[in-house]
């Protein structure tokens, strides 16, 4: 330190120097070159994605005809409405219910499809992937058909069995049923997929010594398949719990948010509320209501994520 | 080799004559001398229609020499109110957009005045209805040229043998091709009992209750025949009225005589209602019968358009008008006024009506007696009494006449069908109405 204080004119004269070499020593570092790399996928990011979500936080602050900023007025309106709790309250159903059963159906078909020999693992590998493949516009226009108030063919199948006929879009409850079940039919092949990856990568020694300790099925999933599944299972359902929230085709194809708005999610409302009804300033505090919540929930979970990777 | 130099007095002497020499020249027209136009048209869903507004378009700007261009924007999906946010947003888009029903007023502020024009174009086609004026006027400003392409009414649209067979009622000599309508007995009534006859014998009324237009078109209507309003002209709120309990009461009882799963239906279950020859009427403009005509002969030639029944205020029907509006950014405005211009001449209108098959409406009371409703068919003259020729009933849409804004919100929000089904499913009618009171105080906000 003493050296520094009575020789400032050397330092002074050897900054450039060190600059240059600095800004050598960062072009070659690897980290450096894959930002460059990076940086025209960042820059798409920021203008597709970072920008349209500020113009939408500042189109929330606006009054009905976006000439007056109102800060946080619009939410304020909201939380007096009780349709918005309606919307709060089916959303968080949609989501959790919908995400609950695409994993656990996405957990058994991934043991059964593991257990599959490896010769035709692959077929059922992609037939099972069929849904999720499928844009879901489409396939739920065929869900449409299949729950049509008057033509069902679920209906008409029913009819031979003395069932029905079923209101399955006209009914509140039925047409909850109807889009959680087009819901899970659409994401389940994702959890599938991605167990199925995680149970390949489980070592066999574990099973085996489990199995000579004496581990039944059950204690083999819950104490080794479980435990080494735990990051992926955390992500993804973060991952689809996050775009279960942010549904809107299904709902908006499927019943459109009736009937008496017992469908309606986030989107589909903003939707409404925003384009139908020419609202958009309120139509934007809709879909970003959920912001700060999902936000927390993904630090804790990513949180989580990150203190078992360190513990592995 | 020798290189002549150029001094600062020759280069602004050459610059001033050259400036002089383009300023002086004659004006020689080019091909797309008056400029560039781009227009947004709504999509029609009538094979070849398009064709006639982009023929008219083409004769146009030849004449004019502007260069055009058009973009068919579908309203499947609400492409069309997108785009009309998007580019409000972005305050850059089409020179001209065709806007449905309440995006002219949701917009007013980004429109060009037209009233410029529509005096001379009313002067030439007649006075337009009321409704065209709710919606398309704000204080003195025209906020868009009514746009034949698009526009319809929501009649009723009966089958002939099966009103006759299970109601008694003669829906041909009721309306008559070719006459005036002799309805006087054609009450909600009358309605509510033939409903009844028709639920009896197994072919219903196929009105719907969902929360999109042809649903909500058909309560607003019929909520204006007992006087319902929600909330009146001047934004005061209406709902606890007598008026609307007594619609409320006559919607419960037509609702037990409905397909059950009236709650889930959208714009096309009742076309299909009809198509598949399962009900005796349902209420929509001739697209479903135009469907029929091509996909089930036997159901389309038994189809009568005709009006609604009567209540105690009157006789209202559903009309949505399409406006042809210019952004306040367009470039080029005075060429945006001369396209719209041509396009009400009257053999304009006629044209794209022809195209159209008798669909579209013009909203002017010169021209609604023009030949295609007259020879359509079959049966002939089914479209006779479509474009409301004897003005023998009112032409409205739900929500009215509650300031536009608001109105707007009660209309996309399907706030009378869902009360309707609240009321029908059980819910007291003053929780009903509180309900109702709630949600038009909520749209009331600025």
């Amino acid at each position: 330190m003493a050296d520094v204080a009575l020789q400032p004119d050397s330092v002074g004269a050897a900054q450039p120097v060190r600059k240059r070499s600095g800004l050598k020593k960062a072009l070659k570092r690897k980290s450096t070159a894959a930002f460059l790399m990076t940086l025209p996928l960042i820059i798409l990011i920021a203008l597709l994605v970072l920008y349209p979500a500020f113009y939408s936080l500042h189109l929330a602050t606006l009054n009905k005809s976006m000439q007056r900023f109102v800060g946080l007025g619009n939410f304020e309106f909201l939380f007096k409405r009780d349709t918005f709790w309606l919307v709060v309250k089916q959303s968080c159903i949609f989501a959790i219910t919908a995400v609950l059963f695409k994993a656990l159906i996405g957990f058994i078909v991934a043991h059964f499809v593991h257990n599959i020999p490896a010769k035709g693992q692959r077929k059922w590998r992609g037939m099972l992937l069929v849904p999720w493949v499928i844009p879901p516009a489409m396939s739920t226009l065929a869900w449409l058909w299949l729950f049509d108030p008057s033509y069902s063919a679920f209906n008409y199948t029913l009819s031979f069995f003395g069932i029905g006929p079923i209101p399955w879009t006209g009914d509140a409850d039925w047409a909850r049923f109807s889009v959680i079940l087009v819901n899970v039919w659409y994401g389940a092949p994702f959890f599938m997929i991605m167990y199925l990856a995680s149970l390949k990568s489980v070592p066999e020694q574990l099973y085996e010594a489990a199995a000579i300790d004496g581990a039944n099925w059950w204690q083999r999933i819950w104490y080794v398949t479980l435990p080494m599944m735990r990051n992926i299972i955390a992500i993804t359902t973060l991952f689809s719990l996050i775009v279960t929230f942010a549904n809107f085709d299904i709902v908006r194809i499927l019943t459109a948010g009736g009937p008496l708005d017992h469908t309606h999610i986030f989107a589909t409302w903003a939707f409404r509320i925003g384009i139908e009804g020419s609202d958009i300033p309120l139509g934007a505090s809709v879909s970003l209501f959920m912001v700060p919540i999902l936000a927390v929930a993904a630090i804790f979970i990513l949180r989580d994520v990150n203190k078992r990777g360190n513990e592995a | 080799m020798s290189r002549k130099k150029l001094t600062r007095r020759q280069f602004v002497a050459a610059t001033a004559m050259s400036s002089a020499a383009l300023i002086a020249a004659p004006y020689v027209r080019s091909a797309n001398a008056a400029g560039k136009l781009s227009i947004g048209f709504w999509d029609h869903w009538v094979p070849g229609a398009n064709k006639a507004s982009t023929d008219l378009v083409n004769e146009w700007a030849a004449k004019e020499k502007v260069e055009v261009s058009i973009d068919y924007i579908p309203s499947q999906g609400n492409k069309n109110l997108l785009t009309i946010a998007a580019e409000a947003q972005a305050k850059s888009g089409h020179d001209i957009f065709a806007m449905p029903t309440w995006w002219a007023h949701s917009n007013a502020d980004q429109l060009e005045n037209v009233a410029d024009i529509m005096g001379p174009i009313i002067a030439e086609n007649g006075e337009v209805n009321g409704t065209v004026k709710y919606l398309g006027m704000s204080e003195n400003k025209w906020l868009g040229v009514p746009a034949c392409v698009g526009s319809q009414i929501k009649g009723p649209c009966s089958r002939i043998d099966l009103m006759k067979k299970h109601a008694g009622i003669d829906v041909q000599a009721m309306y008559p091709a070719g006459s005036e309508p002799k309805a006087d007995d054609w009450t909600l009534e009358t309605f509510l009992k033939a409903a009844e006859a028709c639920h009896k014998a197994g072919v219903p009324f196929g009105i719907g209750l969902g929360e999109t237009t042809d649903n909500v078109d058909t309560a607003g209507a019929i909520f204006l025949s007992f006087g319902a309003q929600l909330v009146d002209a001047k934004g005061n709120l209406t709902v606890k009225t007598d008026a609307v309990r007594q619609a409320l009461d006559f919607y419960k009882k037509l609702i037990g005589f409905l397909p059950p799963d009236v709650a889930a239906w959208d714009d096309a279950s009742n076309n299909k209602w009809l198509v598949s020859g399962r009900g005796a009427m349902i209420m929509n403009p001739p697209s479903a019968w135009a469907v029929a005509k091509r996909d089930a002969p036997q159901v389309a030639e038994q189809c009568w358009t005709h009006g609604f029944p009567k209540g105690p205020k009157g006789r209202f029907a559903p009309y949505l008008p399409y406006f042809w509006s210019i952004w306040n950014f367009s470039k080029n405005k005075e060429a945006a006024k001369s396209l719209l211009v041509a396009l009400s001449k009257p053999a304009a209108i006629e044209k794209m009506v022809n195209a159209s098959g008798g669909y579209d409406l013009p909203a002017y009371e010169k021209l609604t007696t023009l030949k295609v409703w007259q020879e359509e068919g079959p049966p002939k003259g089914t479209l006779f009494h479509y474009p409301n020729p004897y003005k023998h009933q009112t032409l409205s849409i739900a929500a009215s006449p509650a300031p536009p804004k608001i109105a707007q919100q009660i209309y996309a929000q399907a706030t009378l069908t869902k009360m309707c089904l609240r009321y029908h499913q059980g819910e007291a009618m003053e929780k009903t109405l509180a309900w109702a009171e709630g949600e038009c105080e909520g749209f009331m906000r600025s």
